[in-house]
């Protein structure tokens, strides 16, 4: 060891401490450093079990509703996911996530995964499985579930309808609106809307968009093409229904409609997003998906 | 010794015992017994004017080139979406290969108990390439906490000379507590929890994805490393490291060292991160008048710049003498 060379002379300068007390110094304070250390990491604990590292997940990330150990423990912090995505939905978590550093999250209301990368290309770019590969199609992800947390704040229930831009001129989050470019998303403050009723989160659930796109193709389509009838299939095509907007009993004469969630609503935060009170009306639960409505 | 035996004796923090004389070779007794005597101050002084290489050598530009090129290469690989190196340091794709940071693999797969083939092929993939390149070699020559860490040891160094700070050391046998701590932890917890604390991660995202909280912690550590131990946490706690020591082991890429025209100064000593695999440039520190420094060696070539009588040396075993 370098710092105890044999052939260090014992000078007599002030007074120098003996070779055992310098061992037994550097020995102690090996200590108080591994225990030093080994405190600061066990800091991760914190966050994850007050729960303030629970987040709304990239499509595929394994996790039961409830337990995101998993998930944090295959994910080995690359961002790759976070690169491939075009409509940059995906950040990574900070070091106030404890041992959910670095874990990929989507913030719904910035902006949502609204799957117009289409083959699901997070999970494709995932190198250790933390997005399971299991997952083949938008409709089969399992994110969380879609809540009418504040009734009180719903257009459609007051009876309104819904004019400009929905988040406003300032929001950034983009979405894909394929009759204007099915490649490039272009910002939701670029394409306004002039609604007679707010249907916003349903017109722009990816999931409905969807299904009215396969009810169109299966309009024009040859039925003698089977390979193309069994691609449908196995892209669940159409897949269920994810949200609609109900009647609801009025006695004074304003059309009012509720939005109801359906079992085939992913999660993925679209209406959370787009829905343009201050405060939205939907939100996502995440510790519920379609499987475990109770959330377990 | 073993050049094997004496680089894990290195890594694991054990004390390499001087070879005793009937170890050492004959040549190698007579050059130590010709130099008795003759090694004078005046002489040292005329080869340090010679060599004329002070700190900032030709190893030095090429090293931090090559780790700010590599970092970089991430950062424009994203920003300008051209698909080059894309990932971070933890696990990246280069050119559509799979590349996997062998620690941070180690950690997913004892947290998490599953391999996926990417991550096999990453791994394996990274592994090979480092056993080609030295191990150690992704210290000096990648990790970006290497060179803010060198930044701070210059700073630490020159509060030194002036008194303000003073080097506490610590025992070196802590940085393997601290691996198999690790080891466990992601057993038991389930958590890769050592990602939590790696500033090689942190930097590597900080870089490419943009600055968070965690940057702070990386500066605590260096401040931990300029007021108080110099490079604490490379040399006394990162587990990266210690992996890639192991890996490079077996690599053929080494310095090496040279004992004829050897002044047994130090400089060599006084410039290195881990300045116990210099201890055989030490007069009577060696067996063999041509022998590798031990697996701990980051190969960054400081001490390959700085040695005034060109003792130290990067060599590929099998090819011809590098430079
Ligand atoms: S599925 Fe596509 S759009 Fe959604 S988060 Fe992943 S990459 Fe982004
Ligand atoms: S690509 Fe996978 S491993 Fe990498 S950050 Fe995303 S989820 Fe984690
Ligand atoms: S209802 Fe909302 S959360 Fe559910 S799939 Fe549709 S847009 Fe996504
Ligand atoms: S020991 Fe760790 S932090 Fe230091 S240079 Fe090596 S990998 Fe980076
Ligand atoms: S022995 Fe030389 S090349 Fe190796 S780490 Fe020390 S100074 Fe760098």
């Amino acid at each position: 060891m370098s710092d105890q060379n044999s052939d260090q002379k014992p000078k007599a300068k002030k007074t120098p401490p003996k070779p055992g007390e310098k061992t037994r110094r550097e020995f102690l304070r090996s200590g108080v450093l591994a225990a030093g250390v080994l405190g600061a990491s066990l800091l991760g604990y914190y966050p994850v079990l007050q729960g303030s590292a629970l987040r709304l997940r990239p499509p595929g990330a394994i996790k039961t509703p409830l337990d995101e150990q998993e998930f944090f423990a295959s994910c080995i912090k690359c961002g790759q996911c976070v690169q491939v995505c075009p409509v940059y939905a995906i950040k990574l978590a900070d070091i106030t996530d404890g041992f959910g550093i670095g874990v990929p999250y989507i913030d719904a209301r910035e902006q949502a995964c609204d799957f117009s990368c289409d083959g699901l290309q997070c999970v494709l770019a995932c190198p250790t499985g933390a997005l399971t590969h299991d997952l083949n199609f938008p409709a089969d992800t399992r994110m969380g579930l879609a809540e009418l947390t504040r009734p009180d704040t719903c257009l459609a229930m007051q009876g309104q309808g819904f004019k400009g831009q929905a988040r406003g001129a300032d929001f950034k989050g983009v979405l894909r609106f394929s009759e204007v470019d099915r490649w490039n998303p272009i910002p939701l403050a670029d394409h306004p809307f002039d609604l007679e009723i707010c249907d916003l989160c349903v017109r722009l659930c990816p999931i409905e968009i969807r299904i009215a796109e396969c009810a169109a193709e299966a309009e024009n389509d040859e039925p003698q093409n089977t390979a193309r009838v069994a691609q449908k299939i196995g892209n669940e095509c159409p897949p269920r229904s994810a949200i609609k907007l109900v009647p609801m009993p009025s006695d004074d004469g304003v059309k009012r409609m509720q939005p109801v969630i359906l079992d085939g609503c992913v999660g993925c935060g679209v209406c959370e997003m787009v829905c343009p009170p201050q405060i939205p009306s939907l939100t996502m639960n995440i510790k519920k998906t379609v499987d475990h409505p109770g959330g377990a | 010794m073993g050049y094997i035996s004496k680089s894990f004796k290195h890594l694991f923090g054990y004390r390499v015992a001087r070879p005793g004389k009937e170890e050492q070779s004959e040549e190698l007794r007579a050059i130590y017994e010709a130099k008795k005597g003759t090694l004078s101050k005046s002489d040292l002084e005329k080869v340090h004017i010679e060599h004329k290489q002070p700190y900032g050598g030709k190893w030095l530009k090429r090293r931090w080139l090559t780790l700010i090129a590599v970092n970089l290469l991430f950062v424009v690989s994203f920003y300008f979406d051209i698909q080059l190196l894309e990932g971070a340091l933890t696990a990246s794709r280069f050119v559509g290969f799979h590349m996997a940071d062998l620690n941070s693999a180690l950690q997913v797969i004892l947290a998490y108990k599953v391999m996926v083939l990417n991550l096999f092929i990453g791994t394996v993939t990274v592994f090979l390439l480092w056993v080609l390149l030295g191990g150690r070699t992704f210290c000096s020559w990648a990790c970006p906490y290497h060179l803010l860490a060198e930044w701070a040891e210059y700073l630490h160094l020159w509060l030194a000379k002036r008194k303000i700070v003073s080097d506490h050391s610590f025992n070196r046998k802590v940085r393997t507590v601290f691996y198999l701590l690790f080891v466990v932890l992601a057993l038991v917890t389930g958590y890769t929890v050592f990602e939590t604390l790696s500033p090689t991660g942190i930097l590597s995202r900080a870089l490419i994805y943009g600055p968070g909280l965690a940057l702070l912690w990386v500066l605590a550590l260096l401040a931990f490393e300029v007021f108080y131990s110099r490079r604490a946490w490379c040399r006394y706690v990162c587990p990266i490291g210690m992996t890639y020591g192991v890996v490079g082991v077996i690599s053929p890429l080494r310095v090496t060292y040279n004992a004829e025209a050897c002044h047994h100064e130090g400089d060599c000593r006084k410039v290195c991160l881990v300045p116990h695999v210099l201890d055989l440039t030490i007069r009577g520190g060696a067996s063999q008048v041509h022998e590798d420094v031990g697996a701990d060696c980051t190969r960054c070539g400081l001490c390959v710049d700085v040695c005034p009588t060109d003792s130290l040396k990067y060599e590929f075993k099998g090819l011809s003498k590098l430079v």
